[in-house]
């Protein structure tokens, strides 16, 4: 039995998710190996030796692997999982990894298991389904199973401590199916939304991007990561990158502040697992208190100012 | 051009699903079932194609029980032309819709399949990566900009950092995400006139495809539910609490 594991990276450094993929790995058991596929992704593929627990690293670099596109990852990935014999690929369920697995799976024609949050066993896993609603015990009968994983399920692997061996090798050439042609990068100073242990996120209450920069000044107090509910990004307020939720990103830092937000389930879906959550909303009954460890009923336009100056 | 769509009947949005008693699965007995949201911004894509003069033909196709044949008809009443349903009582799998639709693109010979990026009950998000895979072609997947010149689509991507901007031949596959569009809603004289659009059935036998599911079930359960609900009277208790109780900040 052994585990590929496909990095989630810039070239420079892993994508943290790509740790917590790695102690899924773990838990299934036997060797694991890490697969850095890139362009001048020299660091990455260093940064993943010093993983604690892996046995050795591939990495692969073309220029026609800049832009990370399904079609010519993909390509690379299945002939070295058939080569080498791996039992279980995984990758971690970022918007990378959603891209690229399924189509690895179809070209191995296997099924994919989505999401996993607890690994059973080597072939049994549980996942979320409905928005997070009912949580679903899998099996799969392929020979090759082919995973993402939730990170927020799985504490991150020790990023120091292994010393594996770095081989580089030759990956499939060019599809020429797609080519990355530009990108629209939201630039903040805030920490990355996925692993921050802090997050403020606004919704549709906050009224416009303008007041937004409220919540952010709370934000710098606490170090915490800016997010949004579903309507807040579609009203305009924020860019799509900041949306928790179902189809958006799933977090569970260890303090959550939800402000104005009302609470719809595929909010919900995307940071009810966090340790404590804060809500502050002027409608009593909005479903956000159900679920917050510390409601605070109010005018958010009063409240954060106020927290914020608490905050000192 | 020729586009196809793919719709899923999936338990409505609204629906609070509930477990069946004996752990096997979540009750769909007479809930209230619809369209899945993110099939219903991929059809509006494609009506919007053809307003433009891009798509000439839109085809619809769902796989999956007889019943499907209403989620086709609401495709039909927002302006697909045609329907297809691949019916089958068997419990389809990402991978087994995906080579479902590899068969029905060989036969309609499409120049793009737009398809919602997951749907809202599996939550698997996989069948139009994997159906890209199994007929070779690019996949521009979480679309929230399609634009169609020169025999190429120029696709706007939600991806984790923002935007990205891909280029790719056709044929193609394309996922719709929520910003691609506002769907329309169905009007009455376009529901009576889907009445009469053609519905065709086939089955996965007579398209050659085993839809043996891979994955097994072993049982579901609802998660266990979060103690929330309580209250701070303001920011002070607030800040004391988070500070001596939860111990957070």
């Amino acid at each position: 039995m052994s585990t590929l594991v496909i990095a989630d990276h810039d070239n420079a450094s892993l994508q943290p998710a790509t740790f917590n993929t790695v102690a899924a790995a773990q838990k299934i058991g036997g060797d694991i190996h890490v697969l850095v596929a890139g362009n001048g992704a020299q660091a990455a593929a260093q940064a993943a030796s010093h993983i604690a627990g892996i046995a050795k690293v591939l990495h692969v670099d073309a220029p026609h692997l800049a832009g990370f596109t399904a079609e010519n990852v993909a390509a690379v990935i299945v002939p070295i999982v058939k080569s080498g014999g791996y039992t279980h690929v995984l990758a971690p369920a970022t918007g990378f990894g959603k891209n690229v697995m399924p189509r690895v799976a179809a070209m191995l024609d296997v099924a994919q298991i989505s999401e996993i949050v607890v690994v059973e066993s080597a072939d049994t896993f549980v996942r979320p389904i409905y928005a997070g609603s009912v949580l679903a015990t899998v099996r799969s009968a392929d020979p090759i199973k082919v995973i993402t994983v939730r990170a927020t399920g799985f504490d991150a692997a020790a990023a120091t401590g292994g010393s594996a061996t770095v081989e580089s090798i030759a990956g499939a050439p060019d599809t020429g199916l797609s080519k990355v042609t530009g990108q629209e990068l939201s630039k903040s100073e805030r920490p990355e939304l996925t692993s921050a242990r802090v997050v403020v996120s606004g919704g549709r209450g906050v009224g416009s991007a303008e007041n937004f920069k409220l919540l952010e000044a709370l934000a710098a107090k606490l170090n915490a990561a800016m997010g949004a509910s579903r309507a807040a990004v579609d009203a305009g307020y924020v860019p799509n990158d900041y949306q928790v939720g179902q189809t958006g990103k799933i977090v569970a830092p260890d303090l959550y502040v939800a402000v104005g937000i009302s609470g719809a389930i595929q909010h919900l879906a995307g940071m009810k697992d966090s340790k404590v959550i804060v809500a502050i909303n002027k409608d009593p009954e909005a479903p956000i208190f159900q679920i917050a460890d510390y409601g605070l009923v109010g005018d958010l336009f009063q409240i954060v100012p106020d927290l914020t100056a608490a905050l000192g | 051009m020729k586009v196809l769509v793919a719709v899923k009947r999936v338990v409505d949005y609204n629906v609070k699903v509930r477990v069946k008693p004996d752990g096997s699965g979540v009750d769909t007995a007479n809930v209230k079932m619809s369209m899945n949201p993110f099939d219903e911004i991929a059809i509006e894509e494609a009506v919007r194609l053809k307003e433009k003069g891009i798509a000439t033909e839109i085809v619809a196709v769902s796989c999956g029980l007889a019943a499907c044949q209403e989620t086709l008809r609401t495709g039909l009443a927002l302006g697909a032309d045609r329907a297809i349903l691949v019916e089958t009582d068997v419990d389809l799998q990402p991978l087994a819709v995906a080579k479902l639709l590899q068969a029905v693109v060989a036969k309609e010979q499409p120049k793009l399949v737009i398809l919602g990026k997951q749907a809202i009950d599996d939550d698997a998000n996989q069948t139009g990566q994997m159906l890209a895979a199994l007929l070779g072609w690019p996949q521009g997947t979480y679309a929230s900009k399609i634009d169609i010149a020169g025999g190429r689509a120029t696709i706007k991507r939600e991806v984790d950092g923002g935007l990205e901007t891909i280029e790719i031949s056709l044929p193609a596959i394309v996922t719709a995400d929520l910003r691609l569009n506002e769907p329309r809603y169905a009007t009455l004289p376009n529901i009576m006139k889907a009445k009469k659009k053609p519905m065709e059935t086939v089955t996965p036998a007579a398209l050659g495809v085993d839809v043996t599911p891979r994955l097994t079930t072993l049982k579901v359960v609802e998660p266990p539910k979060r103690k929330g609900g309580g209250k701070v009277a303001d920011v002070a208790e607030l800040v004391a609490k988070l500070r001596n109780e939860a111990k957070v900040i």
